[in-house]
């Protein structure tokens, strides 16, 4: 290969066990994840077929989205659930792969816990049966989800059949304001190019505003990218993201780190690489938002309100309107004014230690409004352990929220932890799909900070305004 | 996997945009550990009333629209969550075919490893497949995956493309796991390759 490249380009490149002439490459993968919900056909397949695991140390197995948030002594007391974690962790020894189970400090969600084991690491390629497994894209990971037919490839031959996707550039300058966070950031995004926007493509973060977040806003913003319809979201590897490798329990050690950071060093796109889209956007000028519809690409400032679909393209305008009926919203509604009944904060996209710090702050010496229920789940374990350790935990009971065992919980409410129809809920996670949060109950995607705000005071507020 | 055949069937017209897998098969299937079965949740929350009837609203419990192997559908179809429960109950259901004016990656891909058939047109054609839709039983759809055509019933012939490679999967039934393993040679070469250039990983 010759020529500039981008990060994506490049990670491809040193992964193609071998290229055909129609374009379908055959691509090695370094790390693959595995949890209890799209697995289990996978294993069943290898079984049916009589084939092995070909390196099952390069696979990581963990539950996250079934489990209960309190405590697990007692087991799962669902069947269905019990019944799928019961799978994985008998298939996981049936096939020699890592396991944590639910009463495992490590255990988390997938996509926290990954990063969180040095199991994640720039310039690998990390699959997972699970679509925001782009979050560990910000790594500088060629980080994607597939579905079960492919976690079974993995597991048989370490490898997947890809076409290459498009190169686009998505540059965020500037500094946001006060109070705009990375969920912002990437929600903004969203809006503007639609949830098809980043189709058939990879999408590179860049930008000040980009290169300045932490870690884990990083995180926050790859999350998302499948939100953007894009097949991976990546940040090119800097010194943030070497000092965060450092010493996590499978990162490389010694020697092999240095030589490992001259290689993450060498992978960032070259400046005349060739992207086949490539927009700007000015962190300056975003407020704090708040989805107002039923995709995540229905995002409006929390000083706006909500729209009125006669307005839209016709195209949008019947799936828009169904979506305000079931929201329950009238057009012209101030979001300031919407009233909720359940704050969750948690998920692999808003559930680290930095986004419980931010809610800390917001929270500490208030209490949850009485009309209303607020959660905290933290992504792992890990993470839980390190809040106690902060003495984050007694500041969130102080002020009346329920603090829970790590898990995807209300993200997805495969466990009991679910909205009752009708209720209407401040999420910090990824999707505000009809019934996604629990049957008719209806989402508004937020920042940790918005949603702490939020829970204290019974509806959106501008948190910039709450913490003056 | 079964060879996909050609066919005519009864096509239904599902207009939103942005079809989400959730709503395709809501999380509440997912706690099944086989991949059949799962026809039955298949839009369950817009294709049921609270108390579990059919909702004689949507358009797949409609008498004529009862049969249909095809979907016509709006815009960026299965966006949202991997699951490949998607296309499992879409084709636990009957449905072999859906044609839209784009589709999520991941579902995309989904679709192929289990032998459906994701069609792309663009929005000319698809809007005039809508109105023949509007038929119901009076207007099937021809799918030719060799020659790559779709017959209307008044025997008008749209094209569409797709990629050699899937086609040819399709068409043969083949397994890509037997595939790959054919080139467990080179996949070892590739190993052993890395060790050397990057060994921490
Ligand atoms: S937290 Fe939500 S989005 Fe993340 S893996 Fe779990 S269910 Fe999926």
């Amino acid at each position: 290969m010759s020529g500039a490249r981008t990060i994506y380009d490049k990670i491809w490149d040193d992964h193609l066990v071998n290229k055909s002439e129609d374009g379908a490459s055959l691509l090695y993968i370094d790390r693959h994840l595995i949890h209890e919900v799209t697995s289990p056909q996978a294993f069943e397949g290898l079984r049916v077929t009589n084939r092995k695991v070909r390196c099952p140390e390069k696979t990581l197995a963990v539950v996250d989205h079934n489990v209960p948030t309190t405590d697990r002594k007692n087991g799962i007391a669902d069947e269905e659930s019990r019944i799928q974690v019961e799978a994985l962790a008998k298939n996981c020894k049936e096939f020699g792969i890592e396991y944590f189970n639910e009463l495992d400090v490590r255990q988390g969600i997938v996509h926290v816990i990954g990063p969180e084991q040095g199991f994640t690491l720039p310039g690998t390629t990390i699959m997972c049966g699970d679509s925001h497994t782009s979050t560990h894209g910000a790594f500088g990971a060629l980080a994607m989800g597939i579905g079960t037919s492919e976690v079974e490839h993995i597991l048989a031959t370490q490898t997947l059949i890809q076409k290459k996707a498009k190169n686009f550039r998505i540059n965020v300058g500037g500094t946001p304001p006060k109070g705009v966070t990375a969920k912002d950031i990437i929600l903004s995004i969203i809006g503007e190019i639609g949830t098809g926007g980043g189709t058939g493509s990879v999408i590179e973060y860049a930008g000040k505003a980009i290169s300045d977040l932490t870690m884990e806003g990083r995180m926050t913003v790859c999350n998302m990218s499948i939100e953007g319809g894009a097949r991976a979201g990546l940040i090119g590897p800097d010194e943030k993201t070497f000092a965060y490798m450092k010493d996590k329990p499978r990162s490389p050690k010694g020697d092999d780190f240095d030589k490992a950071i001259v290689y993450w060093n060498s992978l960032n796109t070259d400046k005349e690489a060739y992207f086949d889209r490539e927009i700007y956007l000015d962190a300056a000028s975003l407020p704090p938002v708040v989805t107002w519809g039923t995709s995540p690409e229905d995002v409006v400032s929390i000083n706006g309100e909500v729209p009125d679909p006669e307005l839209m393209d016709e195209s949008k305008r019947q799936t828009k309107k169904n979506a305000l009926e079931y929201m329950g919203l009238e057009p012209g509604t101030k979001i300031k004014d919407i009233n909720l009944d359940i704050v969750f904060i948690g998920s692999c996209t808003n559930g680290r230690i930095e986004d419980l710090r931010q809610v800390a702050k917001v929270v500490e010496g208030h209490h949850v409004n009485e009309n209303l229920n607020a959660m905290i789940v933290p992504g792992s374990g890990l993470v839980k352990e390190q809040a106690i350790s902060e003495g984050l935990d007694k500041i969130f009971m102080a002020a009346g929220f329920e603090w829970r065992e790590p898990g995807c919980s209300m993200c997805l409410a495969m466990n009991p932890d679910k909205l009752l129809p009708g209720q209407r809920c401040a999420s910090t996670s990824n999707r505000n799909f009809e019934g996604r949060q629990g049957f008719r109950g209806r989402t508004h995607l937020v920042s940790p900070a918005m949603a702490a705000a939020a829970a204290i005071a019974g509806h959106f507020v501008d948190v910039r305004e709450f913490t003056k | 996997m079964e060879k996909f055949k050609n066919f005519t069937a009864v096509a239904a017209p599902l207009k939103e945009i942005n079809i989400d897998t959730d709503k395709i098969i809501p999380k509440q299937y997912l706690k099944t550990i086989q991949r059949t079965g799962l026809g039955k949740g298949l839009f369950s929350e817009m294709r049921y009333n609270d108390d579990g009837t059919d909702n004689k609203n949507f358009v797949l419990n409609q008498d004529k629209y009862k049969n249909s192997k095809i979907l016509v559908t709006g815009d960026n179809f299965g966006c949202g969550s991997s699951r490949e429960h998607a296309p499992w109950a879409l084709l636990d259901y009957g449905i072999k075919v859906v044609i839209s004016t784009s589709f999520a990656d991941i579902f995309y891909g989904n679709c192929f490893k289990n032998g459906m058939l994701p069609i792309v047109l663009d929005d000319k054609e698809v809007s005039l497949l809508m109105e023949e839709t509007e038929r119901g039983a009076n207007a099937t759809l021809g799918i030719d995956l060799e020659n790559q055509e779709i017959t209307t019933s008044d025997g008008n012939i749209i094209n569409f493309k797709i990629d050699n490679f899937l086609k040819h999967c399709l068409l043969n039934g083949l397994d890509d796991i037997a595939l790959t393993l054919e080139k467990d040679k080179d996949i070892g070469n590739y190993e052993t390759e890395i060790k050397n250039i990057r060994p921490w990983v």
